[in-house]
């Protein structure tokens, strides 16, 4: 395993005017991997794409890439290319030109940027382009572009802020599958920066999870969703309920005025934590066999399945379902127990 | 000093005209469109027609008559014919002007080639000022432009609050910087050096222009250098470019618009300069603007004056065509 990290981020901190942006981050990158760095905006994920780029240098810690230090080492004298979020396209410049740039500066022999040129708009769609000025694409094909200008370089990661952030919501999740393609072809190991969960669960082969400069899980897309580390993961990757409850004892919770079987344990004995529960996860049985009864306070229509707010007293839960109950209907609440998500309270998790 | 009574009621017509204008403002800020009905602009379209097209109309056709009415080409013939004889144009008056005790010279007549060659001192010194101000206002408007500076508004500021006094009294003040009594002599003077002579020649009305027309330089290309995506040369260091080559393969390419308004700025007023050279030059030397001014004025020859004016306006055009086929969105001059 250790022979195959690429880079590596050794304990990485990084403050703006007293304001820390980045605590001690410690992460590594594997050969070929799609990683992406998930959070809110000011988790610092920029940052840290910006620190691996070469644009910011970090106040500690250091970046190793392919075994050698490169923290103090200039943008362009890196192995990695950047694809910027808006695309940062130079206007004087046609889309050849463009695509062209990086290759010209390395004094590549005019025939073989010809050939890479073409092969590179072939790649992203958008051959017979070349001679077009950049400002007459779409936001779509500037975005093809700038991922073409990046990789045409043939650099060993490709980093990407952002850059389907200004595309509409259709053109986005083409991107998404275009990008992933692209990515498994050429073999590149890619570093995404993304805000949206469902891009990051889509496109990766590893997540990390940020938020106020602390990495707060790192993992497949899978074990992520389904075994969130704390309330706040649970809640920004896919919709969840959060409720505060005590452990018992093993294997059962106490939240919402009643005792719940559950899988979790080690938590001690009554122990405060938080009960997560994925909305589709709940199902919504007779009121007689409910394990928490409540009335549906309203009904959404939302393509696929329903969803339902359902008052229970002293707590709201979200349900989907594609079985519809009409609103004021009183139905029973009932979770199977390996669906009950038992962490660690919130507060105590980023204390740490 | 003559006393100049201005009547009571000027006095409120001024006050009335001024309380209009905040007014305007205020309804324009309100509501953006509320200047958009033409009605609103017909003051100034009043005051185009009147300040700006009728003189442009009468020069036109002072410079194409001589002093009886009659259509001529004589005064642009006396531009360029040194040796052409003015009296054609000037008529029964020129006697009249020789006998009240002008001399020949007063009168523009027999100069030789003056005209052409004050043309081209004109030319030659506004293309120095240009060149000097490009080269000391481009670095001045990186470094204010420049994100990681944090005097960069700061120094915006130094460079707008002169522009706000009277440029003659700017030139002036440099009259007293570098005469021979003046601030560097006296400073030389301490340590038993000069007094030097620093004014009267070229030297001195180059740095008078230069000094009052360098914000014109700086002002089009930090606005254009300020509004560029600093995105753009990070990406260029991305792909392989030092800071050098960032600069002359991305934002030197980009400043360009800013460039060329920044040049048009400065050689325009610089051609037609005029009391700079009177001032700091002290008549060793003549521009263009000045020989206009004389001709007007003191050889009293509005033909002549007028076909020198209408030779100018031609150039300035010419360099304005220039700058639209350059930055036709008007982008760099668009602070001034």
């Amino acid at each position: 395993m250790e022979e195959q990290r690429l880079i590596n981020l050794e304990h990485i901190s990084k403050e703006y005017d007293g304001v820390t942006v980045l605590s001690d981050i410690n992460l590594y990158i594997r050969k070929k991997e799609f990683v992406t760095l998930l959070g809110p905006s000011g988790c610092g994920k920029t940052t840290t794409l910006r620190i691996i780029g070469g644009f910011e240098t970090p106040d500690h810690g250091r970046v190793v890439f392919d075994g050698q230090d490169i923290t103090a080492l200039p943008p362009y004298k890196r192995r990695v290319n950047t694809v910027f979020q808006k695309y940062a396209l130079f206007p004087h410049l046609n889309v050849k030109d463009n695509i062209a740039f990086g290759l010209k500066l390395k004094k590549t022999p005019k025939d073989e940027i010809e050939r890479k040129v073409d092969k590179m708009l072939d790649l992203v769609n958008l051959s017979g382009y070349g001679k077009r000025s950049v400002d007459s694409l779409s936001g779509g094909q500037q975005q093809r572009i700038a991922i073409a200008r990046a990789l045409v370089n043939e650099p060993e990661v490709l980093l990407l802020d952002e850059p389907l952030g200004a595309l509409d919501l259709k053109l986005r999740k083409e991107m998404q599958l275009e990008i992933k393609s692209m990515q498994q072809r050429l073999g590149i190991t890619f570093l995404y920066v993304t805000h949206d969960q469902e891009e990051a669960l889509t496109m990766s082969d590893t997540i990390v999870v940020m938020r106020g400069g602390h990495i707060l899980q790192i993992g497949t897309p899978k074990s992520i969703y389904d075994e969130p580390k704390n309330a706040f993961v649970a809640d920004f990757i896919g919709e969840s309920n959060i409720f505060s409850g005590t452990m018992v004892r093993d294997e059962l919770v106490h939240f919402c005025g009643a005792d719940f079987p559950c899988v979790d344990g080690g938590f001690g004995e009554d122990k405060p934590v938080d009960v997560v529960i994925r909305p589709e996860d709940i199902l919504l049985v007779g009121e007689d066999v409910g394990q928490v009864t409540g009335v549906v306070k309203s009904v959404l229509f939302k393509g696929v399945h329903y969803e339902m707010m359902i008052d229970a007293g002293h707590s709201t839960w979200k349900v989907h379902s594609t079985t519809m109950q009409p609103e004021g209907s009183r139905v029973g609440i009932s979770v199977v127990p390996f669906n009950i998500h038992i962490m660690h309270p919130m507060k105590e998790e980023l204390g740490k | 000093m003559n006393n100049l009574q201005i009547p009571a009621w000027g006095i409120w017509a001024m006050l009335a005209g001024f309380a209009a204008f905040i007014g305007l403002l205020v309804a324009y800020f309100k509501r953006n469109h509320g200047l958009k009905r033409p009605i609103f602009a017909s003051p100034y379209t009043l005051w185009i027609i009147l300040f700006t097209v009728v003189p442009c109309i009468l020069i036109a056709y002072y410079a194409f008559t001589d002093v009886n009415g009659q259509f001529t080409l004589d005064n642009f013939k006396n531009f360029w014919d040194s040796n052409y004889d003015a009296r054609k144009t000037m008529g029964p008056e020129l006697e009249m002007y020789l006998e009240m005790g002008f001399t020949a010279e007063d009168l523009g007549l027999g100069r030789g080639t003056v005209n052409v060659d004050t043309l081209i001192y004109s030319l030659w010194m506004a293309f120095l000022c240009t060149i000097i101000c490009l080269v000391l206002g481009y670095p001045t408007a990186h470094i204010m432009a420049d994100r990681e500076f944090k005097l960069g508004s700061t120094l915006v500021i130094l460079f707008v609050i002169p522009m706000w006094m009277n440029f003659l009294l700017r030139t002036i003040a440099w009259m007293s910087i570098l005469e021979d009594t003046g601030l560097i002599n006296q400073v030389l003077g301490w340590f038993g050096l000069g007094p030097v002579k620093l004014m009267y020649n070229s030297g001195a009305v180059l740095l008078g222009m230069v000094y009052n027309y360098l914000p014109f330089m700086v002002f089009p290309i930090y606005n254009v250098l300020n509004k560029m995506d600093y995105k753009l040369s990070e990406a260029a260091m991305d792909l392989g470019c030092n800071k050098w080559r960032t600069f002359y393969k991305v934002t030197l390419p980009l400043s360009l618009p800013g460039v060329v308004s920044g040049i048009t700025m400065v050689f325009m007023p610089a051609v037609t300069t005029f009391f700079i050279p009177r001032l700091l030059g002290g008549g060793s030397t003549e521009m263009f603007g000045d020989l206009i001014e004389r001709t007007f004025l003191t050889a009293n020859n509005w033909n002549v004056g007028s076909a020198l004016s209408l030779l100018m306006m031609v150039l300035i055009l010419l360099s304005l065509g220039l700058l639209r086929k350059v930055d036709p969105d008007g982008e760099g001059g668009s602070m001034i």
